[in-house]
C-alpha cells in the first residue's frame, strides 16, 4: 500500500482525502460561527466547548493542522512535478476553450488561501494559544462573542476576510467535485454530486462573508 | 483564402527552435488542414527551402499520427477530430494561424512539428494486452457472456487512437486519459480481468517513469480527445489501482 501513495494516482487520492477532511472542518467552523449571528450565548457555549475540550484541543486540533500542512505541501509537490512535466511552454495556448479558470489556477487560489490561513493564525490562533497555554489567563466562558465581534470592527480585516473567502469559493468550485473523481467516483450520481459540491462551494464561503459583514455592520 | 502561418521550426532534438512566419495564398476552404500544409511545403520546396516536418499517415482520423497544436488547441479549433479531419472552412481569409508541436517533456520534439510519442508505446507494452493462447485453441468470442453495457464501455475505451492530444492539451502534461482508456478496455471484459492487477500496476508505474504529470481533473483532455474518451475511464483506473494496491 505504501507504493500506492508514491504513485501519481495515490498522491491524487491523498489530496482528495485531505480535501474531504478540510471540507468537513469548514462546515463545522461555519456552523459554529453562524451561531454568533443568532445567539450570543449559543456561540459562547459552543466556542468554550471547542476551546477547552481536551479531545478537540489535543487530538483534533493537531490532526487539523497536519491536514492543512499536508494538503498544502502535497499541492506544491504535485504542482512542481507537473511544471517539470510540461517542458517548453506553448506560444499560444487557449486553455479557456476546454477548461475552467478555477481548474487551471488551483495553485493560485490555494496560495491566496494559504496567505489567509497564515494571517488567521497570527490574528486568532496564536493569541488564543497564548491566552490558554502560555499566559494561562483565567477562562471566561462568555468572552468569545465579544472577541469575535470586536475582530470585525476593522474594515481592513473584513476586506481580507471577504477576499479570502472569494478565493476559497473558487478553490472549492473545482476542488470539491474533483476530489470525487480522484477517489474513482464517476457514475450516474456524478451530476448530482457536482451540483451539491457546487452548492457547498458557494454557500459556505458566502456564509463566512455574511458573518464577517454582519459583525462589521452591527459594530458601526 | 490568404493566410499567415506562424510555425514552430526546429532542426533537430537539440536545436533551440523558433516560430517562423509564412504566407500561403489561394487556400480552398474545402481543403483539409494537412492539405494546406502540403501546399505550404510545395511552396517551400519550390523556393529551395526546407519543408516543414509534420506527422501524418491515414488522413482519415483513425491512426492518431497527426499531432499539431493549432491556435492554442490540440488538433485545432474543432471537436472530436484529428488534424487531418480539420478543414480550412474553420478559418477566415486573412487569419493568422499558430502551429506548434505537442508539448510535453515526455514527448520530445524530433523535428519541427514531429514529436516522439514512444512513451505511449512503452506504457502499452507494460500491460496493455491480454495473454491468450492463439495456437489453434482460440475460443469463440460469443462463448463468453458479456453484458451489452460492459461491451459498449469497453469498445468506447478501445477507440482511443493514442494520438497524445490528451497530454498535449493538459496543463500538467498528464497521460491519464490515454492510460485509463487502455486499462479500462481490458478491465471491463472477462478476458482482461485475469491480468487486471498486474496491468494497472505496471502501466501506471511506466506512466510515472516516463515523466508525465499528475491529473488535476481539469477535463481538458476529454474535450480535446478526437475520440471522445470519457473521464469515467480515469475514475475507473483510479479504482483499479486502489483495488490492485490492497491485494
Amino acid at each position: 500500500m505504501s507504493g500506492f501513495f508514491k504513485s501519481s494516482i495515490g498522491r491524487k487520492v491523498a489530496m482528495a482525502l485531505s480535501a474531504f477532511f478540510l471540507i468537513f472542518f469548514l462546515l463545522m467552523h461555519v456552523s459554529i460561527n453562524l451561531l454568533s449571528v443568532f445567539s450570543k450565548d449559543a456561540f459562547n457555549t459552543a466556542s468554550h466547548f471547542m476551546g477547552t475540550n481536551p479531545l478537540i484541543q489535543f487530538v483534533m486540533q493537531p490532526v487539523l493542522i497536519l491536514g492543512v500542512v499536508f494538503h498544502f505541501v502535497m499541492g506544491f509537490v504535485l504542482e512542481l512535478k507537473n511544471k517539470k512535466a510540461q517542458g517548453v511552454p506553448y506560444v499560444k495556448n487557449n486553455g479557456a476553450a476546454n477548461s475552467t479558470w478555477m481548474s487551471r489556477n488551483m495553485i493560485y487560489s490555494g496560495l491566496a488561501i494559504l496567505a489567509f490561513i497564515v494571517l488567521h493564525f497570527i490574528d486568532f490562533w496564536i493569541p488564543e494559544i497564548n491566552h490558554k497555554y502560555i499566559a494561562v489567563l483565567p477562562e471566561d466562558p462568555t468572552r468569545y462573542f465579544g472577541e469575535l465581534h470586536h475582530k470585525f470592527e476593522n474594515p481592513l480585516r473584513v476586506g481580507a476576510y471577504v477576499l479570502a473567502f472569494v478565493f476559497l469559493a473558487l478553490h472549492l468550485l473545482h476542488g470539491f467535485q474533483s476530489a470525487f473523481q480522484s477517489m474513482g467516483v464517476n457514475n450516474k450520481y456524478s451530476e448530482r454530486i457536482k451540483k451539491c459540491a457546487k452548492g457547498y462551494s458557494i454557500l459556505v464561503p458566502a456564509l463566512f462573508i455574511f458573518i464577517a459583514l454582519f459583525h462589521f455592520f452591527t459594530n458601526h | 483564402m490568404n493566410l499567415t502561418l506562424k510555425i514552430w521550426r526546429q532542426k533537430g532534438p537539440n536545436d533551440k527552435g523558433q516560430m517562423v512566419d509564412y504566407k500561403v495564398t489561394d487556400i480552398s476552404e474545402h481543403m483539409s488542414f494537412l492539405e494546406m500544409m502540403d501546399v505550404l511545403n510545395e511552396q517551400l520546396v519550390n523556393a529551395g527551402e526546407e519543408p516543414v516536418a509534420f506527422d501524418h499517415d491515414c488522413r482519415e482520423g483513425i491512426c492518431g499520427m497527426c499531432s499539431m497544436y493549432i491556435n492554442g488547441e490540440a488538433h485545432g479549433p474543432d471537436r472530436g477530430i484529428t488534424t487531418c479531419q480539420l478543414h480550412m472552412r474553420m478559418f477566415k481569409d486573412g487569419d493568422t494561424i499558430t502551429i506548434e508541436p505537442f508539448r510535453a517533456n515526455a514527448f520530445p520534439v524530433i523535428k519541427d512539428l514531429v514529436v516522439d510519442r514512444m512513451a505511449f508505446e512503452r506504457i502499452q507494452q507494460a500491460g496493455g494486452f491480454i495473454s491468450v493462447n492463439t495456437s489453434g485453441n482460440t475460443q469463440d468470442a460469443n462463448s463468453i457472456p458479456i453484458s451489452k453495457h460492459a461491451a459498449d464501455q469497453a469498445m468506447d475505451a478501445a477507440t482511443c487512437i493514442g494520438c497524445g492530444a490528451c497530454v498535449a492539451t493538459c496543463k500538467n502534461s498528464s497521460a491519464m486519459l490515454f492510460v485509463s482508456a487502455k486499462v479500462s478496455q481490458y478491465a471491463l471484459l472477462p478476458q482482461g480481468q485475469v491480468e487486471a492487477t498486474d496491468r494497472v500496476l505496471n502501466m501506471v508505474a511506466q506512466m510515472d517513469l516516463e515523466g508525465f504529470g499528475n491529473c488535476t481533473n481539469t477535463g481538458a483532455c476529454e474535450i480535446e480527445c478526437p475520440k471522445g474518451i470519457s473521464l469515467e475511464n480515469i475514475a475507473r483506473m483510479n479504482r483499479e489501482l486502489m483495488k490492485a494496491s490492497v491485494k
